[in-house]
């Protein structure tokens, strides 16, 4: 029901108002509750009159205020909403709400729901039955009250996957008889069936298509392409020129995860499509594990990447090594040198390493092979193996492919080879010429001074021209390739060593071998190889792009895993095969986005939610308002609100308001400024802060006991808010829940640390877990430690100042004498210099130091100053309690005093100068 | 006792405070008979005691063995010597313990009851410390001397009576001894006339002193109110408190003009003090009606 500008969702309460007439008359036949008081003086009242036989009526005013609020109270509840959407169309029947459900729709998926909302708030006040159908997991659409899905939206969420082509048409048959209205919440991409369900649809009432304007952005699965990643970034709309960030996730090598790399990418005007080309060095690849667009949360601007851009593994086999001990001229040397940063090296037999099935075999000088050997390899190359040989004499010396070409040799040699430059030989070295254009290593600079003295020939042949990768100056092969399958053969036709080219020597042949090893990228599994194979989920991708852990999904075939589009039996996420991984992304390599060409009929509008304004809570809350003022007047004019009593009342009402916050925090940083304050983070568990203050309450006693250092009480302090400059020392329990501070908190726990404060991190597990993300507290410490400027870490080293800055320690339990306690490391530099018991460590103090003892446990005391937790067993464990005070004294020592007794070391020399 | 004890200590404690500040009160007696014993104090006129008083020209009448023929020897005439006339008085105190003595308006003000116990004990005191034998009227408290008598006093001041107006008591009180009533005097004021004009009839003079809560002279009430008595055996409703003041007051008056002839009818004193006034200034008036007693009969 509508009244102006102004509808009802529940216009029959305002039947209500007709009662207040009667409501009036009752009040004012009623005379307000008389006060019963005690009073000796009634002996001389008695017998006393009242002049005004008539009772003391409720004033008029009185009345009109509880009207009102009574009033109030009646229209707030029949839920006026002010301008309340009008539905031309159709403003009454069955309603049917229809999602796509897609990955598309993940990003605005707040939006959508809110838009779902406001047209459940109609439907409801306008009393139509709503169906709701979601395109990716289709069900016959049941006609409820509105105010029954409100609870079931949430299970309405997007799903990693499109509508297929086929559940278009199922939800299309499953529309069954019946007229209704339909508002499509589209995704805005176009797909096959859509005409199907829109004609279905139409059939059977007006439909308004509901889609955000906002231009959906996908990524394509990234591919390596000569040593870099490339991506691929897609846009459904060709617009104007747009830039994007795509980022590339990844573990850093201390396993957190953190973004190792940024690409800019730009949509050029009126392109669907950005390329470009992330060039990492090899390391840092074989650690992504996912690129993302920068501020689009759905899955399809996720690209997993999987086993195709991870660390190779290179098996290095040299010829028998009859040199022993010479490093420098060892085949191998200059290769392990080479790809030891970027490539797992296998060290092993031949026959032993084929079962592995590394990507890449080197053999240097390897000359014959055994039959088995030969075999071997074969069959591993045939199946994508990158077999690299290198010359050498014993290669030189053989027969090896010297009539006709052995199978793992890309061509024929010429008997002996050839030495050029040298003392018994005409001519210079010779020089490298520029690779050809088709050599996986176009491009490359050539250093001047790699030249080449001695090599093996090639025998001319008629394929040698395409086998030719690199040669030298004067023409003469220098790398040659050949394909064997789907992998390759390539020789190199000097040493591994620099005995016969300064090749090795140079950084060319750094790059020569990424380009070569990186072009044996794993790539992607054919039909036949998974057939019949069971993938495992290990981690599945939710629609706004979250990876979660798979569970206890079923395995999937390889065959759909190859084939199959992502839907409900195949999502899209990292699955674990026979011998590698592989990543299923949303977007397939060959995907396009497209817009979706609605008919010129139909009504297409945003997500944006017409502005409509309940005012029920208003006139609720004024209904409020008025009923306390009514409280207020009464009382006043049954003589109970003494006027004193009123100030009082608003006074200390005035009072309970809380004081400004920056008081407050002045005078806690003043009290923790006058004196030597202990400080530890509220973690807002409360036994955990409450054992952190006891702890510290603890450790000032034992300080106040036996050192010139007498803190005052600890201070619990909040990040947020508080002045961290004040406190010498952070103590901060790590607990699995505690919130991540702020980027400005962060901000000035950096500034803390680089000034001089010491931030003590306790995971306080100890007894459980070793260092680093074992334990829930463990990961929780890397999270929160993630954003703070944390220098190199190491092990508190036996001569670290903080085991003699007040006792003589060993180690440092704490109610756990568990494991290692980590310091700022010392300076690769530092070294013992001789007649000084100890190095000359870092010259300040150590800005963290982490462990997980549980050290404020061990020092707790109570009020009355007794331990309130047990330490270990008997005298061992008071023994440990000792032990961990005098850790928390020499901790404060170190803390306030800094590398003084380092610099004691200096004392003996002082003195000696002093003498002379 | 065992609950009263300490509250009896905390009242003699203070009532000794408050008396600390007056000089000894001398109490005066008009009459000899019966009730004057010889006491330590001087009554500030010749009789029988031990110290001087003065020396008076020689009468007619005069025992030759009285003059004093130190004195008459420096000068023509003769002198006698007079001794100070030394008495002990017995002082009566009735203060009402009834429920409506419980009444404090406010949580600032001590209830009626407690200053009206407080001022009687300490004139109880100041009596004790002048010579005079204090007791209790209406109880089986006779009048005594000594430190002991003030704790019998203060233990048997704290007893509370459940009745909602107390009427005072006349038994016990000596025959020309002297009384004090402390007490609201708001209920049946018949029985004040009783007891005032029985003890009168027996030659008693004393004092009554109404103690009022300030409330109880303002009536600040408002709206439609129940007054009910302490006891909560009175009932009194009315639908606006506001328009009973003036005539409340007017009543109030009357019971004190009432009071007030009532007194000066038999000779007594009438005081009036309130609760939210100090007890030192309450104490002062009745060292002074007191004196006025004496003086009067001086």
């Amino acid at each position: 029901m509508t009244l102006g500008a102004i509808g009802f969702t529940a216009p029959w309460l305002l039947l209500a108002l007709a009662a207040l007439p009667v409501l009036w008359l009752l009040l004012r036949a009623v005379p307000p509750a008389p006060v019963r008081r005690r009073f000796p003086g009634v002996a001389l009242l008695l017998g006393l009159r009242d002049d005004d036989s008539v009772t003391d009526r409720t004033p008029w005013w009185l009345l009109l205020m509880r009207m009102l609020a009574v009033a109030a109270l009646i229209v707030g509840l029949a839920g006026p909403v002010l301008k309340p959407q009008q539905d031309e169309a159709a403003a009454s029947g069955p309603m049917l709400i229809v999602l796509d459900g897609s990955w598309a729709s993940a990003r605005d998926w707040p939006t959508r729901q809110a838009l779902i909302e406001t047209l459940l708030d109609d439907a409801a006040r306008a009393a139509r039955p709503v169906a709701l159908m979601r395109l990716t997991d289709p069900e016959p659409p049941v006609f409820r009250a509105a105010d029954a899905w409100r609870g079931l939206l949430s299970g309405a969420a997007p799903l990693p996957w499109e509508p297929a082509p086929d559940a278009m048409v199922r939800a299309a048959d499953m529309l069954g008889e019946g007229t209704f209205e339909t508002r499509w919440l589209s995704d805005g991409l176009n797909r096959e069936g859509r005409e199907t369900l829109l004609t279905a649809l139409r059939a059977r009432g007006p439909v308004t298509v509901h889609e955000s304007p906002a231009p959906i952005l996908g990524l394509r699965p990234a591919r390596i392409n000569d040593g870099a990643v490339e991506v691929t970034a897609l846009r459904a709309r060709p617009g104007t020129e747009r830039e994007i960030t795509v980022e590339a996730h990844g573990r850093d090598p201390s396993g957190t995860p953190r973004v190792l790399a940024t690409l800019p990418l730009t949509f050029a005007q009126d392109e669907t499509e950005a390329q470009g080309a992330l060039s990492l060095p090899a390391e840092l690849r074989a650690r992504l594990s996912r690129l993302e667009i920068a501020g689009q949360h759905h899955a399809g601007a996720v690209s997993l990447t999987d086993d195709s851009l991870r660390r190779r593994e290179v098996a290095l086999i040299a010829g028998r090594e009859d040199r022993e001990g010479l490093e420098l001229l060892s085949q191998l040397h200059y290769l392990e040198r080479a790809l030891e940063p970027t490539a797992d090296l296998l060290d092993a037999a031949l026959t032993d390493i084929l079962p592995a099935n590394p990507d890449v075999i080197v053999l240097a000088d390897v000359a014959t092979l055994s039959g088995a050997e030969q075999a071997g390899l074969l069959e591993w190359a045939e199946a994508g193996g990158l077999l690299v040989r290198f010359a050498g004499p014993r290669l030189a010396a053989s027969d090896v492919s010297r009539s006709e070409e052995a199978p793992l040799m890309p061509v024929r040699l010429r008997a002996g080879g050839r030495s050029v430059g040298g003392t018994m030989s005409w001519g210079e070295p010779k020089s490298l010429a520029p690779f050809p254009e088709q050599s996986p290593f176009f491009g490359l600079d050539i250093p001047g001074d790699v030249t080449v003295s001695a090599q093996v020939m090639a025998q001319p042949d008629p394929t040698l021209a395409d086998r030719v990768i690199a040669q030298l100056s004067d023409g003469t092969p220098l790398v040659t390739r050949k394909r064997i399958g789907t992998g390759q053969v390539v020789l190199f036709h000097v040493t591994a060593n620099a005995e016969w080219s300064t090749l090795p020597l140079s950084g060319l042949f750094v790059q020569m071998l990424e380009r070569l090893a990186v072009s044996s990228t794993v790539a992607l599994p054919d039909l036949a190889q998974v057939e019949g194979t069971t993938w495992q989920p290990v981690q599945v991708l939710d629609a706004s792009g979250d990876q979660a852990d798979a569970g206890t999904l079923p395995g999937v075939d390889g065959a759909a895993l190859v084939t199959g589009p992502v839907g409900p039996g195949l999502r899209p996420g990292l699955y674990e095969g026979p011998d590698r991984r592989l990543a299923l992304n949303v977007m397939t390599p060959g995907k396009v986005l497209a817009p979706v060409a609605w008919p010129a009929s139909m009504t297409v509008t945003g997500l944006e939610k017409p502005a409509q304004t309940p005012l029920g809570g208003w006139l609720l809350a004024a209904a409020l308002l008025l009923l306390c003022a009514d409280i207020a007047a009464t009382l006043a004019l049954s003589g109970r609100l003494w006027p004193t009593r009123a100030a009082a009342l608003v006074l200390a009402a005035l009072l309970a308001l809380p004081q400004p916050v920056d008081a407050q925090e002045i005078d806690k940083a003043l009290a923790a400024a006058s004196e030597v304050t202990l400080a530890h983070v509220l973690t807002g568990n409360r036994r955990v802060d409450e054992t952190a203050h006891a702890g510290l309450r603890g450790l000032g006693d034992t300080l106040h006991f036996r050192t010139s250092v007498e803190p005052a009480e600890p201070a619990g302090v909040d990040l947020e808010t508080d002045e961290l400059s004040v406190y010498p020392l952070l103590y901060w329990p790590v607990t699995p829940e505690q919130p991540i501070p702020s980027a400005e908190a962060y901000a000035r726990l950096n500034a803390y640390l680089r000034t001089g404060g010491l931030i003590l991190f306790d995971t306080r597990d100890a007894d459980i877990a070793g260092f680093g993300a074992a334990s829930p507290n463990g990961q929780k410490l890397q999270r929160l430690a993630r954003p703070l400027d944390i220098p190199p870490l190491e092990p508190v080293p036996a001569d670290h100042v903080l085991t003699r800055t007040f006792y003589l320690l060993q180690d440092f339990p704490g109610r756990y004498a568990g494991r290692q306690v980590w310091v700022e490391a010392a300076p690769p530099d530092a070294e013992r210099v001789e007649g000084m018991p100890f190095r000359n460590l870092n010259d300040n103090v150590t800005p963290v130091l982490i462990g997980g003892n549980d050290w404020a446990t061990a020092w707790a005391i109570n009020e009355a100053g007794n331990p309130i937790y047990p330490v270990g067993r008997g005298y061992a464990g008071e023994r440990q309690r000792e032990m961990a005070y005098r850790f928390g004294v020499n901790l404060v020592m170190h803390v306030l005093t800094g590398n003084y007794k380092s610099d004691q070391v200096h004392v003996p020399a002082l003195l000696d100068r002093l003498g002379q | 006792m065992n609950h009263a004890a300490p509250l009896s200590a905390s009242l003699r404690s203070r009532a000794e405070a408050e008396a600390a500040r007056l000089p000894a009160l001398l109490a005066r007696a008009e009459h000899l008979a019966g009730t004057v014993l010889l006491g330590e104090h001087g009554r500030r006129r010749a009789g029988m005691g031990d110290d001087f008083w003065q020396y008076r020209p020689v009468q007619a009448g005069d025992e030759r063995r009285h003059i004093d023929w130190r004195r008459s020897a420096r000068s023509d005439s003769q002198f006698v010597r007079q001794r100070e006339w030394q008495i002990a008085q017995s002082v009566a105190i009735w203060v009402d313990n009834s429920a409506a003595m419980r009444f404090a308006s406010d949580k600032a003000l001590p209830p009626k009851a407690d200053r009206a116990r407080l001022l009687a004990l300490a004139v109880a005191i100041l009596l004790n410390r002048a010579g005079e034998r204090v007791g209790l009227a209406g109880t089986d408290l006779p009048p005594r001397r000594g430190n002991a008598q003030m704790m019998r006093l203060a233990e048997a001041l704290t007893h509370d009576s459940d009745i909602d107006f107390g009427h005072p008591q006349s038994t016990g009180i000596a025959a020309h001894g002297r009384a004090l009533f402390v007490s609201d005097f708001l209920g049946d004021i018949d029985a004040v006339r009783t007891a005032l004009t029985a003890a009168a009839d027996r030659g008693v003079q004393g004092i009554l002193l109404q103690v009022l809560d300030p409330a109880e002279e303002a009536f600040p009430y408002r709206g439609r109110t129940i007054f009910e008595s302490m006891g909560g055996t009175l009932r009194h409703e009315t639908l606006k408190a506001s328009e009973l003041r003036d005539r409340y007051q007017a009543r109030l008056a009357a019971r004190k003009a009432e009071l007030r002839t009532l007194c000066t009818g038999t000779g007594w004193q009438y005081g009036l003090h309130h609760t939210s006034d100090s007890a030192q200034s309450a104490l002062l008036w009745l060292y002074r009606a007191f004196e006025a007693g004496t003086g009067g009969a001086r």
